[in-house]
């Protein structure tokens, strides 16, 4: 178990300040954030490699806040892999083996080349190795000391979609085996995919910590929401309009919600594929229904995101057919049904 | 047109540059037979002038190396208040005039000063002695090493040392198994320039030693003494001698662009 509790750094002009999260055993721990957001800062950090300014850090129960790098039994991978190029794979392995006796590290050698797949690599040179291969060398190289925490700077950013599947498989295959991982990313559905807890990240603060879904359901503000691709998420002021609680936004648009109290601070979030759109105002049982005119229409690939501007910017989501149906085009004013039980409000 | 034209012109230019440059060089290797040469290569004094210039410059290289690639590394990683200044101080070698060198190590090994004692307790004095040339040239030449060494160790990856500190290497092991193989062949030309430009030193050596003989002042004695004739065969085998290592320095140049 790692527990940081307070850790600050300034560091070269990046800042994290007051960081403060638990990583349980068997945890599949994303950091997630954009770039600048002071992720890789608080990754050199947990490896000792950068000291905080202030701070604690606890492995399973003991303060190594300033214990030497080589004491932690944290491994770090680095984002490009850092293989020593003058070394044979082979010696790369070995590198954290220094000072055992041959036998058993030609032995550890031979059983994580086989774990991971490389069998055929311990004689070559890192220069002839593809991104895929260096990848699963440096993951070997780390794991093969056998560190109590695995720590992955943006394991998967410089590949390409078919390689990076290849590499989630390895990592959930790692976190299966029993391994402690903290991972770190700016891409939400890797986060999605690959963590059990997630803490989102921005200007070197955590901003929310939790699971998957307490993250992706009840984002805690606007920029987690934006960060994890939330589209139609607005600060709200709820108020009593003949007893039926009303959401108003900044903006002013009011949307009603199922529950609330009057005066009750904290978002609406509304997904994009719950927002039936019509040519004319319909008279159905939708409760919100709102006018506005088509700034901008996307291809995603789950069908087309239609950004209208009304009193606030939203996104709607559409199927290629309505699409086609409805003629829906910039410029074009389109009415917008969104059912009471659709809009989900959550209090701050 | 206009453009080929300007380009026939700075062509020629530095065609007269190479000719500036190899004319002189040609003219003295041709100056003196074979025989002449095979006959100067024998005498004694220019053998022994030889081995002592090779000797002191290796040795003065070797011995400030063991301090200079250190603190190359230092130069590379870390910054430092007034780390400007001390760039620059390396540097100032370069810019003495060697003459002026040579006084100043003069005075900084002389007798009544605490190196100068501490080699009468030794048993020698600097002033005519190979220790006091070695000095010397170590003090001329000693800015290409660190210069070459520094650019070697800033050419390595700060990441490839961080990675090996996270796998459990001490900073000492990481230095000799991670940074200093890397920047090896930077560090190995530096070592190669500086012996190079170490035995070509002349005026600071001749103000501290004017004997024991190294080939520079050899040859400068034969000029004055004797005249033009004289002092070209000696002149012709040590360029011989000096241009092996330069030679040597360029085919590992070659080799580091390549891999």
């Amino acid at each position: 178990m790692l527990k940081l509790t307070g850790v600050t750094k300034d560091f070269k002009g990046f800042r994290i300040s007051d960081i403060s999260f638990t990583v349980e055993k068997g945890d599949y721990f994303i950091l997630l954030g954009p770039s600048g957001a002071g992720k890789s800062i608080l990754l050199e950090t947990i490896a000792g490699l950068l000291s905080p300014d202030s701070g604690t850090l606890e492995l399973n129960g003991k303060d190594i806040t300033n214990l030497p790098i080589q004491q932690r039994k944290v491994g770090l991978v680095f984002q490009d892999h850092a293989i020593f190029p003058h070394m044979k794979v082979k010696k790369n392995l070995a590198f954290a083996l220094h000072g055992r006796p041959s036998g058993f590290i030609r032995e550890r050698i031979a059983a994580m080349c086989k774990r991971l797949g490389i069998e055929d690599l311990p004689e070559r040179y890192p220069s002839t190795l593809s991104g895929g291969e260096l990848q699963r060398v440096a993951l070997a190289r780390t794991l093969i000391q056998e560190p109590e925490i695995l720590l992955l700077d943006e394991p998967l950013s410089s590949m390409d979609t078919r390689l990076k599947s290849g590499v989630r498989a390895l990592l959930r295959q790692i976190h299966r085996e029993g391994q402690t991982i903290i991972h770190v990313t700016h891409d939400y559905e890797e986060a999605l995919s690959l963590g059990t807890r997630i803490a989102v990240m921005d200007h070197g603060r955590v901003l929310q910590t939790g699971t998957p879904d307490e993250v992706f359901h009840y984002p805690r503000n606007g920029f987690v929401a934006h960060f994890i691709g939330l589209k139609n998420f607005f600060p709200v002021t709820i108020r009593m309009s003949n007893a039926i609680p009303v959401a108003v936004t900044d903006a002013g648009l009011r949307i009603q919600v199922q529950q609330g109290q009057e005066n009750a601070k904290g978002f609406v979030m509304i997904r994009g594929e719950d927002i039936v759109l019509s040519n004319a105002a319909l008279d159905s049982s939708a409760t919100n229904v709102f006018s506005g005119r088509i700034r901008e229409v996307t291809v995603t690939p789950m069908g087309y995101d239609i950004c209208i501007d009304a009193a606030e910017t939203i996104h709607a989501l559409v199927t290629r057919s309505s699409l086609e149906k409805m003629n829906l085009r910039e410029g074009v004013n389109i009415w917008m049904n969104i059912k009471a039980t659709a809009v989900k409000f959550i209090e701050e | 047109m206009k453009k080929q034209g300007l380009q026939w012109a700075f062509s020629i230019l530095g065609g007269l540059l190479l000719l500036f440059v190899l004319g002189p060089v040609l003219g003295l290797m041709f100056s003196s037979s074979p025989m002449k040469l095979f006959e100067t290569a024998k005498d004694p004094e220019v053998k022994n002038s030889i081995m002592l210039t090779l000797g002191t410059s290796m040795a003065g290289t070797l011995l400030f190396a063991l301090a200079a690639i250190p603190f190359s590394w230092i130069l590379a990683r870390y910054q430092f208040p007034l780390k400007k200044l001390v760039t620059a101080v390396i540097d100032l070698p370069v810019v003495i005039p060697h003459s002026a060198a040579g006084i100043a190590i003069l005075g900084f090994i002389s007798r009544d000063t605490w190196l100068g004692k501490a080699g009468s307790l030794a048993g020698f004095n600097f002033i005519g002695h190979p220790a006091g040339i070695m000095l010397a040239m170590a003090f001329v030449s000693l800015p290409y090493l660190i210069n070459a060494a520094r650019d070697g160790f800033l050419s390595v990856p700060e990441r490839l040392e961080k990675a090996a500190l996270t796998l459990g290497a001490s900073p000492a092991r990481v230095f000799f198994t991670v940074s200093l193989p890397l920047a090896w062949k930077n560090i190995l030309s530096g070592l190669i320039l500086m012996f190079a430009r170490g035995m070509s030193e002349f005026g600071a050596v001749v103000i501290i030693a004017y004997h024991p003989m190294i080939t520079p002042v050899l040859i400068y004695e034969r000029f004055t003494s004797f005249g033009l004739k004289y002092a070209q065969p000696v002149s012709v085998i040590f360029i011989l001698v000096v241009l092996v290592f330069f030679l040597i320095l360029r085919l590992l140049l070659s080799n580091t662009k390549k891999s």
